[in-house]
């Protein structure tokens, strides 16, 4: 149809803008269907998407492996905070300006970080990422007149537009901005790992040195997409921040940041799709146990709270290892493979697993 | 073509489905009660770093509405609690404080413990008008009807407190050194204000301060000690007033110390400092409180009652009185709050001042006040007994109003512990 030539495995432009409007429609007509509990769910959803997705790229597509997302989130979450709190005006303006501040926090942290990370692999990267986010409370409560050490930065509390006001609740309205914002970083993330820069991050990951060979500047592609992760991710912590109207060191844990990589994991590394799925299951799980435990006695209630839900994880993230290595995405796509023997069209490449995530190669030993 | 037009399709019946499905998210009135039950909520530390000084609290209240249902409920309904652990991280505030208006549709959420978390929530439950009773923090944020109309304090506010607690040590110990330990957050920061309303501008020869995520003070408590402290005032939760203590003592700094009520339970600090040492740690320690404590007092001999038989006999601390007046309190609002109690009736019965509560200083809830206690009484610790120091009481504002010793008696109690209309 078109006469520009397309990179292999390529989508049009067109194609993919048309399909992400599509679908940021059906998921803003569907927050009217929830009730304000599943919207907030829904806004949550959205928010660990962001990171999320560019935790997958970024492991998936150049094999860097990123423990410390939470602490970026963190970083766009401050940066959302603050400037919102400097801003003299509210309204859209305040926040798209403090959106951008947000995710300008958390490009800087993070190409100072992917500066690192391009000089590191393996559990050494793993290692330096993860000591970020151990620092992350340290850091609130060194520069506690800024940051408000563990108490954190509030925001003051924006409702619903008057306009609107009549017509959708506040959760509905959050679950609407957290939808819109995403879309657009998932959309992004998709066109850069879908163009040319995609191909170089595989190039990378699969060979660095054939890379270099073929003058693609490794270290250059390895930075800048730890940076474009950084601010999918500070992005989300924005749109957290925005919901919660706060921003505190008590919610970006290690914990929590293990837990961004697990739904990645149990999505399907490498998969946007399979990052949703994880995000839903990170923000549904816990509730779903507290649901169950909360018919227990008080007593055993009381101890299973906050720790069912991390062994459940744990137990959840074996089990998919264990029937469907590629995750739940992967688990989809083969049985769908399955149904249809000789599918019309040849299915999209399945993008292999990355091979050296947590093992350095042999030229870096 | 053909993949293109069946996307192009599926989004467009999504999208329809969707668009016809398009109904009002809009919560119905004043949920929550039924013709036999009331369900309340709160959000409590059960878990985490603050659970071990806090968490005896939801479960004192639970037992004080378990003992209010066995004896016929409130205006014929009983009470149910849904206590929701929010392990003091404010990001777990939001969701649970949603999972409690939204999910369980509480009529009102009471006794929310914590400022940081609170101060999430807040504008939230004000957004959706949903009462928000008695507050377990003593920030003076709780006090605004005009920008909160639906928050009310239970806390004196630490202001107050520390305006009394200066009072007190000013009197007592005139020509000592005064400093102060503080937790970096709004705790610290009004009740170090509130101190030098009285002490002065230059009344505070050190000003120190920690965050619960580091389990160590020895740097404050060492800076405290080079800067010749003698007196040192405490804004600290339970959990680092035993560990300041602790720590002076390991450092053999021997000081006067003088803390908030929120970090000044006795039996909670015996609990970190354990039973051999705490008594010889905690000798001459001073604090405040609004609450029945002598161990003769009638409402204590009631509340210790109900806790053995509703608690397990768990240990009875400041902790247990705190959680069944504060039930005791809420089960009054509810009383006064009409046969057919509504969001908007339970507003009106705490605003009209009808509300006494059981403190030793009465209750200022009007429509311009939604402080609970505007004054404390001081306390201190002697061979293992804390007790209140007879006459020492004070009342003041949360702003620059005077420190008045207030000379009435503390509420009584009435039809054995459980509030009629």
């Amino acid at each position: 149809m078109t006469g520009r030539q397309r990179l292999p495995g390529q989508r049009p432009l067109a194609r993919t803008l048309v399909l992400a409007a599509g679908w940021t429609v059906v998921a803003l007509g569907g927050t009217f269907a929830l009730d304000p509990f599943r919207n907030y769910q829904l806004a949550l959803v959205a928010a660990y998407l962001c990171a999320t997705a560019g935790l997958t790229v970024l492991v998936g597509a150049t094999g860097q492996l990123s423990l410390g997302h939470a602490a970026l989130m963190a970083v766009g979450g401050y940066g959302f905070a603050l400037t919102t709190n400097a801003l003299p005006f509210g309204g859209l303006a305040a926040f798209v300006l403090a959106l951008l501040a947000g995710a300008l926090a958390a490009a800087v942290v993070g190409l100072l970080l992917g500066l690192a990370a391009a000089r590191l692999s393996g559990p050494y990267l793993a290692g330096l990422t993860l000591a970020v986010v151990v620092a992350l409370p340290a850091v609130a409560s060194t520069w506690s007149t800024v940051l408000h050490g563990d108490q954190g930065v509030q925001i003051p509390f924006e409702g619903v537009p008057d306009a609107l006001r009549r017509v959708v609740a506040l959760e509905q309205w959050q679950a609407m901005v957290a939808v819109v914002v995403t879309a657009a970083v998932v959309t992004g993330l998709t066109l850069l790992r879908g163009g040319r820069f995609g191909l170089k991050m595989l190039a990378v990951r699969d060979d660095e040195v054939a890379a270099r060979l073929s003058g693609i500047p490794a270290g250059r592609v390895k930075v800048l997409a730890f940076t474009a992760s950084s601010v999918a991710a500070g992005v989300g912590g924005a749109v957290l921040c925005f919901v919660a109207q706060a921003v505190s060191p008590g919610a970006y844990t290690v914990g929590f940041s293990l837990l961004l990589v697990v739904a990645v994991v149990i999505g399907g590394l490498g998969s946007i799709l399979g990052a949703a799925l994880g995000s839903v299951v990170v923000v549904l799980l816990p509730w779903l146990i507290g649901r169950l435990t909360a018919s227990l006695p008080a007593d055993a209630a009381q101890r299973l709270d906050g720790n069912l839900a991390v062994l459940v994880f744990g137990l959840l993230l074996i089990t998919v290892m264990a029937v469907a290595p590629h995750g739940l995405h992967g688990a989809i796509d083969a049985a769908r493979r399955r149904r249809r023997p000789t599918p019309d069209v040849p299915p999209p490449a399945a993008e292999p697993a990355p091979r050296k995530v947590l093992v350095p190669t042999e030229e870096q030993r | 073509m053909s993949q293109r037009s069946r996307s192009v399709a599926l989004i467009a019946t999504t999208a329809l489905l969707a668009g016809g499905l398009a109904a009002c998210s809009t919560p119905e009135p004043s949920p929550g009660v039924t013709e036999d039950t009331v369900t309340v909520g709160t959000h409590t530390p059960l878990t985490g770093p603050a659970a071990a000084g806090y968490s005896s609290i939801s479960a004192a209240t639970k037992a004080y509405f378990e003992y209010v249902n066995d004896n016929g409920g409130i205006n014929g309904r009983s009470i149910e609690y849904v206590v929701k652990d929010d392990g003091y991280n404010p990001a777990t505030t939001s969701t649970v404080v949603r999972e409690l208006v939204q999910e369980d549709e509480v009529f009102a959420v009471i006794n929310g413990l914590g400022t940081p978390t609170h101060s999430a929530v807040v504008d939230y439950l004000n957004e959706n008008e949903v009462p928000d009773l008695f507050v377990a923090s003593g920030s003076p944020k709780w006090d605004q009807p005009g920008t909160f109309p639906w928050t009310f304090a239970y806390n004196a506010n630490y202001i107050v407190e520390a305006k009394a607690l200066a009072t007190y040590a000013k009197e007592t110990w005139p020509d000592k050194t005064f400093c102060v330990l503080g937790q970096d957050d709004d705790f610290g920061t009004d009740f170090t204000t509130g101190l030098l309303q009285v002490l002065g501008p230059d009344g505070l020869a050190s000003t120190q301060t920690y965050s619960v995520s580091t389990q160590d003070v020895v740097a404050q408590v060492g800076a405290m000690q080079a800067a010749g402290c003698e007196v040192n005032f405490l804004a600290t939760v339970n959990g680092f007033t035993a560990l300041a203590l602790g720590t002076a003592a390991k450092m053999k700094y021997p000081a006067q110390w003088v803390s908030s009520s929120s970090g000044g339970d006795y039996p909670t600090l015996v609990g970190y400092l354990g039973e051999d040492v705490a008594p010889l740690l905690l000798q001459g320690f001073v604090s405040s409180n609004y609450l029945p404590f002598s161990p003769d007092d009638e409402w204590v001999s009631l509340f210790q009652e109900i806790n053995d038989e509703y608690n397990d006999g768990a240990p009875f601390s400041g902790n247990t009185v705190f959680g069944m007046s504060v039930g005791y309190l809420f089960a009054q609002a509810l009383a006064k709050a009409g046969d057919d109690p509504t969001r908007k009736s339970l507003l009106d019965a705490l605003e009209v001042g009808a509300l006494t509560g059981n403190g030793i200083v009465p209750l200022s809830f009007s429509k311009d006040s939604h402080a609970a206690f505007e004054g404390v009484g001081i306390t201190v610790v002697d061979k293992g007994v804390q007790d209140y120091v007879d006459g020492q009481i004070y009342t003041t504002d949360a702003g620059s109003g005077a420190v008045e010793p207030y000379t009435g008696t503390s509420v009584p109690l009435e039809g054995d512990g459980i509030p009629t209309a």
